[in-house]
């Protein structure tokens, strides 16, 4: 269980520039049993909500706790939370297998956990021996996760583990997260791409400019995505749903249309237009609600 | 959407299939009593084996015992007979030795920060003071241990040194002298080590650390002998210049050790104060 409750973090304060709010009154709940993925484009206060919850932060107001305490009352940390923030930050000097020793030794585990952790994310002996600025990325992210889970932990935070994966890498990551989680632990991850974190996810926090913009469970959301519809004729259709009243964009053969499909279907009959498609939009509404919902902060200025 | 009220609000307790059945949604998976606090030592145990287990730190490490044997053959090789004594030895090994215990002390601190190191330690220690009173125990550790492998350096290079030349040895070095050597090298490292925590960045703290003892006595030293005033004042806050003579002998009187208080204050205590404030609330990057 990870509380956010109001936090909210600035940065540049002095020197009389305004001061950037990187997050502002957030607050959202990551539950046992599921996976909250936190969504949000880049720059969006993903990773310092994160740090604050990591205790790497301090936060400004608000607080953050982890089994119901802030993380620096916990009393062995690595036991209970498991935190992978990025995946870069290991000291380059180390062998793998040293850097895994080191977090064993500090948590207190006995010294085969690390050859254990070492086979879960597949880094072979001869790999675990290098040095880790010989590392790639994904390599470095499948030590981070070792670390993070060496302690079996009920809960789970990672900031964007799937960069640098490949997509095998990809895969393994999603089963791993999806199987920890219903062992009945936490975990709450964190990614700029829909598609990455949809896969997986139970339940959605999507943050934006420093705010959070949505917040469900991911079936309520793609519910709340809309409805797609086509007819041979989509100029009618939408010519009938607008004097309806109804939201409506235009899609790749169709339309999506911000209400129930009930409602779209009786607007249809009563137009006399014949429907070819009707269904929830689903996750390309979702992704569509996405850049709408994000489009103050996204930096290619999505037209809403 | 530009407020932060949700859009859809969570069901508590929504309802999510076969997941259902193996967690209780908004208990905890365990019931297993906390766990143990992470004991001090074990904190400890974990700085010295850093201090190891890169090649940088391997070779600081063998850096002390190589400096002590190539000042000795220097001393052995060049120093003229009557030279060869102890104290000869202690003086050639201390002054190499004052430059690598601090940037030991240093690199144990800044790594942290440089190399990123720092989000695990003190995200599996959020109690930072604790990962940084661990990290200056283990740097005094290592310089009693260094200071004990010089002076058995330099007292076999004495012998040898004698013997190669064919002068009686000549231990010249009392019990309070070598105290008080062993004492600058620890309040060296502890310069070192504060300007670590207060800078938190590797060639920032290295670079302070020179400038505080190579390029400030050069400073002090002449203001000292344009101005009387400073002369007079000069033990009382200039800890660089009453930490170096510690080198020659103790503080013979209370006043010696209340010089040695005050200097501290100022160069040591102070930046460590500082830097301690800083490492606990500063964010780590």
């Amino acid at each position: 269980m990870i509380t956010v409750s109001d936090v909210s973090k600035s940065y540049g304060r002095g020197k009389g520039g305004r001061a950037l709010l990187a997050v502002d009154h957030v607050s959202f709940t990551a539950r046992p049993g599921r996976v909250t993925g936190f969504l949000g484009p880049n720059g969006a206060g993903k990773s310092t909500t994160l740090r604050v919850v990591a205790g790497l932060t301090p936060a400004d107001a608000g607080s953050a706790t982890v089994l119901g305490e802030p993380i620096a009352a916990l009393p062995n940390p690595g036991v209970q939370v498991g935190v992978l923030l990025d995946a870069s930050a290991q000291h380059a000097g180390r062998t793998g297998r040293e850097t895994l020793i080191l977090s064993q030794l500090t948590m207190g585990l006995p010294r085969a956990r690390v050859a254990e952790m070492l086979e879960l994310v597949s880094l072979t002996a001869d790999e675990a021996d290098r040095r880790v600025r010989n590392y790639s990325l994904g390599m470095r992210q499948r030590l981070g996760i070792a670390t993070a889970l060496m302690g079996e932990p009920e809960v789970l935070i990672l900031d964007e583990p799937a960069n640098g994966l490949d997509p095998a890498g990809i895969r393994w990551m999603r089963d791993l997260l999806r199987d920890y989680a219903n062992r009945g632990n936490t975990v709450l991850l964190s990614s700029h791409l829909l598609h990455e974190i949809e896969v997986v996810a139970d339940d959605l926090v999507v943050i934006g400019n420093g705010r959070i913009v949505a917040d469900g469970t991911k079936e309520q959301l793609l519910s709340s995505a809309g409805t797609f519809a086509a007819a041979a004729d989509l100029d009618a259709l939408q010519g009938a749903l607008q004097a309806a009243g109804v939201g409506v964009s235009g899609g790749t053969g169709g339309l999506t249309v911000d209400a129930e499909a009930d409602q779209v279907g009786r607007i249809a009959l009563a137009a006399g237009i014949p429907l070819r498609e009707l269904r929830p939009a689903g996750s390309a509404g979702l992704e569509e609600m996405f850049l709408q919902l994000t489009a103050d902060t996204q930096r290619e200025g999505v037209a809403a | 959407m530009s407020s932060n009220e949700t859009l859809v609000k969570p069901e508590p307790n929504a309802p999510k299939g076969i997941q259902m059945t193996t967690a209780t949604v908004g208990a905890p998976r365990r019931t297993a009593a906390a766990p143990a606090p992470i004991p001090f030592a074990r904190l400890a145990k974990v700085e010295l084996r850093k201090m190891f287990d890169t090649r940088s730190g391997l070779w600081l490490m063998i850096s002390i015992a190589a400096v002590a044997v190539i000042a000795s053959i220097a001393v052995i090789a060049f120093a003229p007979d009557s030279a060869i004594t102890f104290q000869s030895f202690a003086a050639a090994i201390g002054f190499p030795m004052a430059i690598v215990l601090p940037i030991i002390a240093i690199m144990s601190v800044t790594s942290e920060y440089s190399q990123r190191s720092g989000l695990t330690t003190f995200t599996l220690v959020p109690q930072r003071g604790r990962v940084i009173g661990a990290k200056a125990a283990i740097s005094l550790l290592v310089a009693i241990v260094s200071m004990v492998v010089a002076g058995v350096v330099g007292a076999l290079g004495n012998l040898l040194g004698a013997a190669i030349a064919g002068v009686d040895t000549v231990w010249n070095v009392s019990v309070a002298q070598f105290t008080g050597i062993v004492l600058a090298n620890v309040l060296g490292m502890a310069v070192g080590f504060a300007y670590a925590i207060l800078i938190r960045n590797t060639p920032g703290a290295v670079v302070a650390y020179f400038v505080y003892a190579l390029a400030l006595p050069t400073v002090t030293g002449l203001l000292a002998g344009l101005q009387d005033w400073f002369n007079t004042a000069r033990p009382w806050v200039d800890f660089n210049y009453t930490v170096t003579g510690l080198f020659d002998k103790l503080p013979d009187g209370g006043q010696g050790w209340a010089q040695l208080a005050t200097s501290g204050a100022i160069w040591l205590l102070l930046p460590a104060a500082i830097g301690l404030r800083q490492v606990l609330r500063s964010e780590v990057k």
